[in-house]
């Protein structure tokens, strides 16, 4: 016990998981390297370039993740009503501070830096969810406890709501994988599921086409089930509720969403080219990833990378700069090294002995995955344009280090395993 | 480990399925699809051009007779343009501010990131004052290119003309035109538009999204430079050209003159004849507007008569009975009829201008004796090894047509006509088998259902003066440095008469020139045998339009030539001289004094239809009222009765029975 206890950096931590982390890490700042590329300009390194800072960030999210290595662990499962806490207070001091920032209500300025409240609310929020699960040991088959869940993980998504960040807040869906882990009842995955194709369905198909049709499959449902009346019940229920969703869903498109975020569903969805307008980013993304091919054009040959074609390209769409330049052999890399290092993660939890652990791993799996799923989807087009950045290779101090934390608490948290919290 | 544990693979199994989602799309967009691969490519390309200069056109002796001007238009990109002065622009270039935002936004509608034209051929004074103030002009450019200059302002009908691409040129290009580009619309331009357009160059740039251009593409790898046009010769002599329009001045009508040896033709006239120069720059719509009003130019300036118009030959095509009758050996040189100032066919009465007595080959071409040519079409058509006259006739057809009549010559220029000459399919139609020779006697003496353009004409007379072969009549006797002309030019077609036949034939038309009896004597050139004939086509419109064929000097002709003034009576009286003018300067590059006073004289006819009378809705030209009724006739079918059955073939129509004999066939000279 004492030898692990000395020794615990070099034989306890993850090494494996902190390898994906740094390879992911350095993909990034070669890419980023790439989308600013001039070759017009004197490529002299430089720590002014989003390269250069990009560097520096690296270096202190390396740092600031071997510090959290060195806490002690029970802190984090201590400290979470806290830190939930104070993240919250953030989200609602972005809504007064951030009003008078210039336009962008999601950023707390701070100096030269400046911080975003939504990315602490993730690990934040994490925290309080494992620590309810470890403490409480619901198992999510009581009004109660699926009530509490969704107050921790509601709250936060409301306010970011209100900043308004539709992609932020639509990343702490994710928690509905380690409740279900956790005994959350696998329809709500289904309904989950549902909803996202109701969704779509409201747009593509008419209403006086999809309304009967829902009617019609509910009914089947109701009849056939007309003996067993609590199943026929909920039956009847669910065709409600489908009903009245789109009917809200219409509404909410109609009357909430702002006229960009609408035409970008509606660009998603088809319904709409617009290639100079809403449009262009997604279009030029995939040209760019698409000329790509098989192999890649190469590093810092790609024309759409180096003549600017692709707006944001450093940050939510750095993807489209490994596709144009590494082709698809590029994106298979790394859309691999994501898989691995969600998969270790999962893996990693699930031999935790302390559910804290177990439920804290499962939401930085999950995080993780909304995240690379949602930007990389939406990249090559089958997700609207959701700005969310790419785990790791995005460029951002703000958001390399969250994730740096977010992760590195978790491998604090394996790295004594064996330990109780 | 409790029974959740299992949910573990559900949630590491959905992110694996995710993850094959996302590499499904990856490898169809990357790898399966190439769209993507080429919008990347169009993106960042953009081909910038350079303008070849049109090739040169020279006349046979090297003169210039097209040059190329340097124009500027002005460009625009218009996401380029920032705020600027809109006043001072408008004021250098001369617009308003109307026409301004016109063209702005038809540019901008072609393309936002690419040059379009803003205002087309800016003259060298405001290029100039242009210049010095681009800059204050963000967006705009100017790019130079070539227009054609007519040094001569001449030969109009020759040249064509050179117009901006139309949709279906871009379309028919393969890539090669855009919007803007310049393409031979008619004439020479347009014949030998390939040949003198020269190829455009092509700099292959690659641009950044903000339209800044970075460099060229794969080190210019695929660039190209422009490679100016061919130079081309032409066969005109521009001496006779231009004299030629002069003697045509306010008349309408053609002079075609072709060189025997070679089908080189030397002039090309085509009255009225419009400035070439009018049909460049930037009021050619304008003026081409006017030059088709019907009431400024109501004589179809665009009409390329030579090879357009349709005229009865007439007496000039006796030679050809003459010569089809020796060498079918129903006539031989002193075979004699008589003329009694009439011919009967059947009981018909074809007159004859003068009496004409016992007349023999020589003479009778020498006094156009259409007695004498009618008894040789008769015993053409009356030779016992055909089964029946039809079968004669469509013999004779075909050995007419060897001479080039009835159909296209192939001369390099667009739209030329055939004329008429129709097989025995076409008779056997309107009359069924009930027609003889008779009923076609008029074609005997180059009337009725026979049209020849004056090309045709003018190639008949250098089938005779080379005695019995021709080359097809052509404008472009050489092409690019090389000196290369196509194979089908340099090619002799012979017409199927043995070249003795011809020596008696050439005595006759010798005589109509040089002979006091002769019909031509008004185109005797001094030291020199010209060889000729004359003809009138009567005009139902209005005066006889006045025709000369022939070809000097006798020996080793030089020139074969065709002159026909419309309503301008006798053949003799303007025609003839014309011919023999043309003929003079270009065998002695001078015309004797004697003749001088003639020539001006003849430049200052006028010679116009009397306007408004005719009512011409297709057909430009229509020559003799035989011609007139066979239209007619053939418009309203219903009419066309055929002989009666009671009337025995061989007795032709009466003016009644309304075939091509209709009326007295119109004495020629
Ligand atoms: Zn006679």
């Amino acid at each position: 016990m004492t030898t692990q206890q000395g020794n615990r950096f070099f034989f306890n931590v993850d090494w494996i998981t902190i390898l994906l982390y740094v390879a992911l890490c350095s993909i990034g700042f070669v890419n980023i390297y790439a989308s600013i590329f001039n070759e017009s300009v004197a490529n002299e390194f430089s720590f002014a370039a989003k390269y250069g800072k990009q560097l520096i960030y690296i270096i202190t999210a390396l740092i600031l993740g071997f510090s959290i290595l060195l806490l002690d662990a029970k802190f984090f499962s201590v400290f979470s009503p806290i830190v939930y806490g104070l993240t919250m207070l953030l989200l609602v001091a972005v809504l007064v501070v951030g009003r008078k920032v210039a336009g962008n209500q999601a950023w707390i300025p701070l100096g030269s830096f400046r911080l975003q409240p939504s990315e602490l609310a993730k690990f934040g929020t994490a925290l309080l969810i494992a620590r309810y699960v470890s403490t409480f040991n619901p198992k999510f088959r009581d009004v109660k406890s699926i009530f509490f869940a969704a107050v921790i993980v509601g709250i936060p998504l409301f306010l970011i709501l209100l900043q308004p960040d539709m992609g932020s807040a639509l990343v702490f869906l994710s928690f509905m994988f380690p409740l279900y882990r956790e005994g959350l009842s696998g329809y709500f995955l289904l309904i989950f599921l549902g909803m996202i194709v109701l969704f779509i369905a409201d747009f593509l198909v008419p209403a006086q086409i999809l309304i009967p049709l829902i009617l019609a499959i509910g009914g089947l449902f109701i009849y056939q089930n007309r003996r067993k009346h609590k199943v026929m019940i909920s039956c009847i229920i669910v065709t409600v509720i489908a009903v009245a969703y789109l009917f809200l869903v219409k509404a909410t498109y109609e009357r909430l969403l702002e006229p960009h975020q609408r035409t970008r569903i509606e660009i998603m969805l088809g319904l709409k080219t617009d290639p100079k307008g809403a449009g262009y980013n997604v279009i030029q993304s995939k040209i760019a990833i698409g000329s790509g091919q098989l192999t890649g054009r190469g590093f810092l040959e790609g024309t759409q990378t180096k003549y600017g074609y692709v707006p944001e390209q450093s940050t939510d769409f750095i993807f489209s700069t490994i596709g144009e330049e590494w082709g698809f052999v590029g994106c298979f890399t790394v859309i691999t090294l994501y898989l691995f290092l969600l998969l270790r993660i999962i893996n990693l939890a699930e031999r935790q002995r302390s559910t804290f652990s177990r439920v804290y791993g499962y939401c930085v799996a999950s995080i993780l995955f909304f995240h690379v799923f949602i930007n990389i989807g939406m990249t090559i087009g089958i997700i609207p344009v959701i700005g969310i950045p790419l785990p790791f290779i995005s460029y951002g101090g703000s958001s390399l280090w969250s994730f740096t934390v977010l992760l590195f608490i978790f491998l604090k948290l394996d790295s004594n395993r064996m330990g109780f919290i | 480990m409790d029974n959740l544990f299992n949910r573990k693979y559900i949630i590491q199994g959905l992110f694996i399925v995710v993850g094959l989602i996302l590499l499904g799309t990856l490898f169809y967009i990357q790898v399966a699809s190439d769209k993507y691969f080429l919008s990347a490519e169009s993106n960042v390309l953009r081909k910038l051009y350079t303008f070849p200069a049109r090739g040169v056109i020279l006349d046979r002796n090297d003169k210039v007779l097209v040059q190329n001007e340097p124009v500027y238009d002005l460009m625009v990109i218009p996401n380029q343009v920032k705020e600027f002065d809109t006043l001072s622009l408008i004021n250098i270039i001369g617009i308003d501010m109307k026409r301004f935002k016109k063209s702005f936004n038809k540019a901008t509608v072609q393309s936002r990131y690419q040059p379009s034209i803003f205002e087309k051929q800016l003259s060298v004074q405001v290029y100039a004052s242009l210049s010095e103030q681009l800059s204050r002009f963000p967006g705009f450019f100017v790019q130079s290119r070539t227009v054609r200059y007519y040094p001569d302002s001449a030969a109009g009908h020759f040249f064509g003309y050179v117009k901006e691409v139309s949709k279906k040129d871009i379309e028919q290009s393969d890539g090669y035109y855009r919007p803007g580009d310049y393409i031979g619309k008619a004439g020479v331009e347009k014949q030998y538009n390939d040949v003198l357009r020269g190829e455009k160059g092509i700099i292959n740039m690659l641009y950044d999204a903000h339209n800044v251009p970075k460099g060229s593409y794969a080190e210019g790898k695929f660039d190209t430079l422009a490679r100016s046009g061919e130079k081309v010769v032409s066969s005109l002599d521009f001496r006779i050209q231009k004299l030629g329009e002069q003697l045509m001045k306010n008349k309408v009508g053609s002079i075609v003159a072709i060189e025997p040896a070679t089908g080189e033709i030397l002039a090309f006239v085509s009255s009225p004849g419009y400035d070439p120069n009018l049909m460049v720059g930037r009021q050619q719509g304008n003026n081409y507007m006017d030059l088709i009003n019907q009431e400024k130019n109501p004589n179809r300036v665009f009409t390329v008569r030579p090879i357009q118009g349709y005229y009865s030959p007439g007496s000039s095509f006796k030679p050809l009975d003459a010569l089809l009758g020796l060498q079918e050996g129903v006539i031989d040189p002193n075979t004699t009829f008589n003329c009694p100032g009439y011919y009967m066919a059947g009981n018909h009465k074809v007159k004859c201008e003068h009496v004409d007595g016992n007349i023999a080959l020589r003479k009778g071409l020498a006094r156009s004796c259409n007695t004498y040519a009618l008894y040789v079409f008769q015993r053409l058509m009356q030779q016992k090894k055909f089964k029946n006259q039809r079968v004669a006739y469509d013999e004779w057809q075909q050995r007419v047509s060897k001479f080039g009549l009835g159909q296209k010559l192939g001369v390099d220029l667009p739209a030329e006509r055939p004329g008429n000459l129709y097989t025995s399919d076409h008779y056997n139609k309107k009359y069924g088998n009930r027609w003889g020779y008779t009923t076609v006697i008029s074609l005997g003496i180059g009337q009725g259902e026979m049209d020849a353009t004056p090309l045709q004409m003018a190639n008949i007379m250098a089938i005779i003066a080379n005695r019995g072969y021709y080359v097809k009549p052509h404008l472009i006797k050489a092409i690019g440095e090389n000196k290369v002309i196509k194979k089908e030019y340099a090619r002799k077609n012979y017409v199927g008469v043995d070249a003795r036949h011809f020596e008696p034939v050439i005595d006759g038309m010798q005589d109509a020139v040089n002979a006091p009896w002769g019909t031509a004597r008004q185109s005797a050139i001094d030291n020199i045998l010209m060889c000729g004939k004359t003809g009138t086509v009567q005009n139902p419109r209005g005066k006889n339009h006045s025709v000369f064929i022939g070809f000097a000097p006798r020996d080793n002709p030089k020139i074969a030539i065709a002159v026909i003034v419309e309503n301008a009576g006798y053949g003799s009286t303007y025609a003839a001289p014309i011919a023999s003018y043309i003929a003079e300067k270009y065998l002695k590059d001078s015309i004797a004094v004697n003749k001088r006073a003639g020539v001006e004289w003849m430049k200052k006819q006028v010679i116009l239809p009397e306007p408004k009378k005719p009512k011409l809705k297709v057909k430009p030209i229509l020559t003799d009222s035989l011609k007139k009724d066979s239209a007619q006739k053939t418009l309203s079918p219903v009419k066309i009765l055929p002989a009666p059955a009671h009337v025995p073939i061989t007795a032709p129509a009466t003016v009644k029975t309304g075939i091509s004999t209709v009326k007295p066939i119109t004495p020629t000279k």
